[in-house]
């Protein structure tokens, strides 16, 4: 018999955070919609214009370049940073003095400002007094990111990888000391491999974490700005302009506001698609599987 | 005192329902509370689910027919409502 008294009055406790979020993100999306179908001049001044900053926005041959261009860097800096993040947290030292200095070592990049990044890899790669710059101009290579596309284009990713790929090990090494030591020595006692141990143990003890990694990894990456603004500042050219450096140049750099707002919009409801996707495909494939023991 | 957020009908009316839509939802989850189901969609669904596909892929063809399309947003409008009511019933 359940004698439990049923109260979801915790619920109210929700409220302060729900009026902040009204205040935060709800209102403020509201009034992007809002400006999405008019041409606000001022105050009492706009003008109801409809669909056309919509239409326009899905129509402009930039903005499309920049979204294949955003949708590119996303991929492969989940293609990079989610196996290579694996590979770390699986070498990383499991106990003792080590463990910890691992772990300090590898948070660092974490620690630092976006903008601050920038500046580290943009000094990093000047071919007069950067060392990697330097370096690889001695070495014969005509590197420069201000000139060559490819080569904006690899130190970005380069220097995402280098800032976010801890975070991606932290998430594993944390899911992998989850794990009990009693699956372990039910491999040894079946003489697992090590490849058996990592695919039948290990990935899937870390399906949870990375969801959230993939997921996290991937908003960030579709969101990143400051990074590549100082950096090469979206060129050469607008060979590295990523979506929200072209909404920045567009709302704040020339004051479209409808344009931007409409832009807004659809770039928020793709982001909204994918994470969806993402989600509920991974915890669909998990509910699908018969249950476990353990976790 | 709300003039800043720069109302216009069509996107009160937007509000509006949405925030009727989901005040229906509440109720009728209070009334009958959903039950997960497996409907012609790939995954097993709940209403409130099943609402936010159906509101989610409406958006998207909206966005379709005003970027793409010469149609009127009537028509994106009709076939999203079509869409939902089957998405709600069948999905």
């Amino acid at each position: 018999m359940n004698n439990k008294v049923s109260n979801n009055r915790a619920w109210l406790l929700v409220l302060p955070m729900l009026v902040l979020v009204a205040f935060s993100a709800i209102i403020p999306l509201m009034t992007v919609v809002n400006y999405s179908v008019q041409d606000v001049l001022g105050p009492n001044a706009s003008f109801f214009t409809g669909t056309e900053w919509f239409k326009s926005m899905l129509n402009d041959s930039a903005l499309q370049a920049a979204f294949v261009r955003q949708i590119a860097f996303s991929l492969v800096i989940l293609a990079i940073q989610i196996p290579l993040g694996i590979g770390i947290a699986l070498i990383m030292p499991k106990r003792g003095w080590q463990a910890s200095a691992v772990l300090i070592l590898i948070t660092l990049p974490l620690l630092i400002p976006w903008n601050v990044v920038g500046s580290i890899w943009q000094i990093f790669t000047r071919g007069d007094i950067g060392l990697m710059g330097w370096g690889l101009r001695e070495l014969g290579i005509d590197y420069n990111i201000t000139r060559h596309s490819g080569d904006a284009w690899v130190t970005i990713v380069l220097m995402d990888v280098w800032h976010w790929t801890p975070l991606v090990a932290m998430l594993c090494y944390s899911g992998l000391r989850s794990i009990p030591e009693a699956y372990y020595q039910a491999a040894r006692i079946d003489r697992a491999s090590k490849w058996a141990v990592f695919r039948y143990i290990q990935l899937p003890k870390l399906t949870n974490v990375l969801v959230i990694a993939v997921l996290l990894r991937f908003m960030h990456s579709f969101m990143i700005y400051a990074e590549p603004f100082v950096l090469t500042g979206g060129g050469p050219g607008s060979s590295t302009t990523f979506l929200s450096q072209a909404l920045t140049t567009m709302a704040v750099g020339q004051q479209d506001l409808g344009p931007s707002a409409a832009f807004s919009l659809i770039y928020f409801l793709v982001i909204l698609l994918v994470s969806w996707v993402f989600y509920t495909t991974i915890m669909h494939m998990q509910k699908d599987k018969p249950p476990q023991g353990g976790a | 005192m709300m003039s800043w957020m720069v109302w216009t009908l069509p996107t009160a009316l937007f509000f509006s329902s949405i925030a009727a839509m989901l005040a229906g939802m509440t109720v009728w989850e209070i009334v009958s509370p959903t039950i997960e189901r497996k409907g012609f969609l790939p995954i097993a669904t709940t209403r409130g689910d099943r609402l936010f596909i159906g509101l989610l892929s409406a958006a998207f063809i909206h966005l379709g027919v005003i970027g793409f399309t010469s149609l009127s947003i009537w028509i994106a409008l009709a076939v999203s409502a079509v869409w939902l009511l089957v998405l709600m019933r069948w999905g």
